[in-house]
């Protein structure tokens, strides 16, 4: 009985069951970046093999490329021969890609949704761990390694052992200030960085149909943070009036056919989940990471946890380690510590809502002395959106950087990287070792604490100014 | 892909829980587009900025068993982390339990993960630490591990053990099915989208 909506989505996408073999799911839709997929398509190479359906598989240019200087060939040689790689396959496998300097280009996560072709009902899968992000469209999305990019790319399906469901109820409203970004921080400090392992979760409740389009694709996208593989909301009048008009989006007859069954996706009244797990919305504070993995946050509020105190060995071992790291001791308030840089973007943070988010704390503001702030839009659109409105006006204004799309200083894999010891308050996705460039320390946030976090110079929430 | 039946080696205890993917192998050695020449990048950070960290020690070189904390390979779907792995020479890794995706790449790529409770990680730290010569064998065959006296069973789902013990790919065994692909396909609504340029 497929009572939840993951339940839905499974069953409808199985090609084949049998024996103990595991389930066979069509994918309906494929995003492809350059650092996934070089070893893939070899493998497509040497074995002969083409690309199955290319018209169901997208590409573009995100990790590596520099968020300054566009328009030059890349510098580090490495980086430029991994995007070289990319054009050449795309090319022979026939593949629709958008390079950098593209009108489309950007962050694959970002991307997606922004051309319509993320939309309710579809199987989505990217080697990325974010592709999570999708599902915030009522599609089962996750991310995928090498060895299964190839297996797409070669047969359009991937097999795969069934999945647990988990249902994350948020009920009430957010209070002011608060944002999905601080929702999945806090429900990650609460379940665990492996409290969602083996699950697909979905979030429900009225402060989750409450949120935009963009606030939802901020909680899916972190929800592998929480070990789990895939996070989806059910798609509702919100989705269908953010999908409506877009590139890809279905036309006339083909969007009414779309939503009829769009309506159908979600989860019945009597169904049952694995495991549930409840938020109240108005308890909710804007919330921080202290440590070195996302399940280690605390409310801005709060105070740098004693190890001490924790009663299982390995997540005291863990917090000793990560404010060794982190150089923090336990007990300093959170508003005390001081940062270098300040990163505004990502597949997490973005989106154009998040920079008119962060530029609204930032107007007639300046970010502190000696504070270095980056806004690197999502993808091109986002940056011409951006400017359009005249945001980009305030975050050179206040003495910000002002970047080109890319995934950036998430991963430090272009030249935005952290310097060895320095610290950043991040609307990124990940706080772990090194993550924001070899011994960088990084706090992750929401974009408001981010940029009222670069005006103080210290982690601090718009309240605070 | 290598098949893999039974495999007796040494350890490495490695005590740490939530080993990230970006700990086995940070970004910057990302950007090769070849399948090999990960193991210099393998945990490079502790490599290089703790002499005392596991891998840095004489007595564990060539050693085969990685014996992890809870919760190795979170974040990110990077396979690398498994090339870098293969590549340093490890055949197997134990933990009680796994990031997904890291899982799911390792069982592709020919890497045993294998799920052990924390009690007989435990006790396998134990004695790779006392004894860095003692040997563990992981039989994949009988679905067990034997060290010294002792058998502990373990699960893992026979297609994926068939799979393993006979090194097939998975794709050639897909590819087996393409009728069944094309009947799927031939019954997908209309109205779903694709990447063809937008009208």
């Amino acid at each position: 009985m497929a009572g939840t909506l993951a339940e839905k989505l499974w069953e409808s996408h199985v090609v084949r069951r049998a024996g103990d073999e595991p389930d066979l799911l069509y994918i309906d839709l494929h995003l492809v970046h350059e650092v996934t997929s070089p070893q893939a398509f070899d493998g497509l190479r040497m074995a002969g093999r083409s690309v199955r359906r290319p018209d169901l598989t997208i590409a573009t240019e995100d990790h590596n490329v520099p968020t300054v200087g566009i328009e030059l060939p890349i510098a580090d040689r490495v980086s430029a021969t991994q995007v070289e790689t990319l054009r050449r396959n795309c090319a022979e496998f026939g593949v629709r890609l958008h390079p950098m300097g593209d009108r489309e280009q950007g962050i694959v996560h970002v991307i997606g949704p922004q051309l319509g072709l993320t939309q309710p009902g579809l199987t989505i899968v990217c080697g990325d761990s974010h592709t999570s992000t999708h599902g915030a469209f009522g599609a089962l999305a996750f991310g995928i390694g090498t060895s299964e990019v190839e297996h797409v790319l070669a047969t359009q399906t991937l097999p795969l052992r069934p999945l647990r469901t988990m249902a994350v109820t948020v009920d009430g409203q957010l209070p002011p200030g608060v944002t999905a970004k601080d929702v999945i921080l806090a429900l990650i400090a609460k379940i665990g960085t492996g409290g969602g392992q083996g699950h697909m979760v979905e979030y429900r409740g009225s402060a989750i149909e409450a949120l935009s389009m963009e606030a939802r694709m901020t909680i899916c996208n972190m929800t592998i943070e929480a070990g789990a593989r895939a996070g989806m909301v059910a798609p509702d009048e919100t989705t269908f009036a953010y999908l409506k008009g877009r590139p890809h989006a279905p036309q006339d007859a083909d969007w009414d056919a779309a939503l009829a069954h769009w309506r159908t996706l979600r989860s019945e009244p009597d169904a049952t989940f694995d495991r549930e797990v409840v938020l109240d919305a108005a308890t909710l504070t804007p919330f921080v990471t202290w440590g070195t993995n996302p399940g280690q946050g605390v409310a801005l509020s709060g105070r740098v946890p004693d190890p001490a105190t924790m009663a299982d060995p390995n997540q005291r071992s863990a917090a000793e380690s990560a404010l060794a790291y982190m150089d923090l001791r336990a007990g300093t308030p959170m508003r005390e510590i001081a940062v270098d840089t300040v990163f505004l973007g990502s597949c997490t943070n973005g989106r154009i809502e998040d920079l008119r988010a962060a530029a609204e704390v930032l107007a007639g503001r300046k970010v502190a002395d000696g504070v270095r702030m980056l806004v690197v839009p999502g993808s091109m659109r986002v940056k011409e959106q951006a400017e359009l409105e005249g945001l980009h006006e305030v975050f050179l204004a206040a003495g910000a950087e002002w970047r080109s799309a890319g995934c950036s200083m998430c991963l430090g894999m272009n030249p935005d990287q952290l310097a060895p010891g320095e610290r950043s308050a991040s609307t990124s996705n990940r706080n772990f070792e090194g993550r924001q460039g070899k011994g960088g320390r990084t706090h992750l946030v929401s974009p408001p604490v981010a940029a009222a976090t670069a005006v103080t110079g210290r982690l601090a929430a718009p309240a605070d100014l | 892909m290598e098949k893999f039946s039974v495999h007796t080696g040494r350890m490495v205890p490695l005590r740490r829980s939530d080993v990230d993917t970006d700990q086995i192998i940070p970004a910057v050695w990302l950007k090769q587009v070849s399948r090999t020449g990960f193991a210099k990048g393998l945990f490079a950070a502790w490599r290089a900025n703790d002499p005392s960290f596991v891998l840095n020690r004489p007595e564990y070189e060539g050693a085969s068993i990685l014996v992890a904390g809870p919760d190795f390979g979170t974040g990110s779907s990077r396979e690398h982390a498994v090339w870098a792995l293969q590549d340093h020479g490890f055949r197997v890794v134990l933990s009680s339990r796994f990031g997904d995706i890291f899982r799911g790449n390792s069982l592709k790529a020919g890497l045993l993960t294998v799920v052990v409770p924390e009690d007989v990680i435990e006790s396998l730290w134990e004695r790779s630490e006392q004894d860095p010569a003692a040997e563990l064998t992981v039989d994949l065959e009988a679905r067990e591990l034997r060290f010294g006296g002792t058998t502990v069973g373990f699960e893992l789902d026979d297609f994926t053990r068939w799979r393993l013990l006979n090194g097939l790919d998975d794709i050639g065994l897909t590819l087996t099915r393409t009728d069944e692909i094309d009947a799927y396909e031939a019954h997908r609504p209309a109205f779903l989208p694709t990447t063809l340029p937008a009208r």
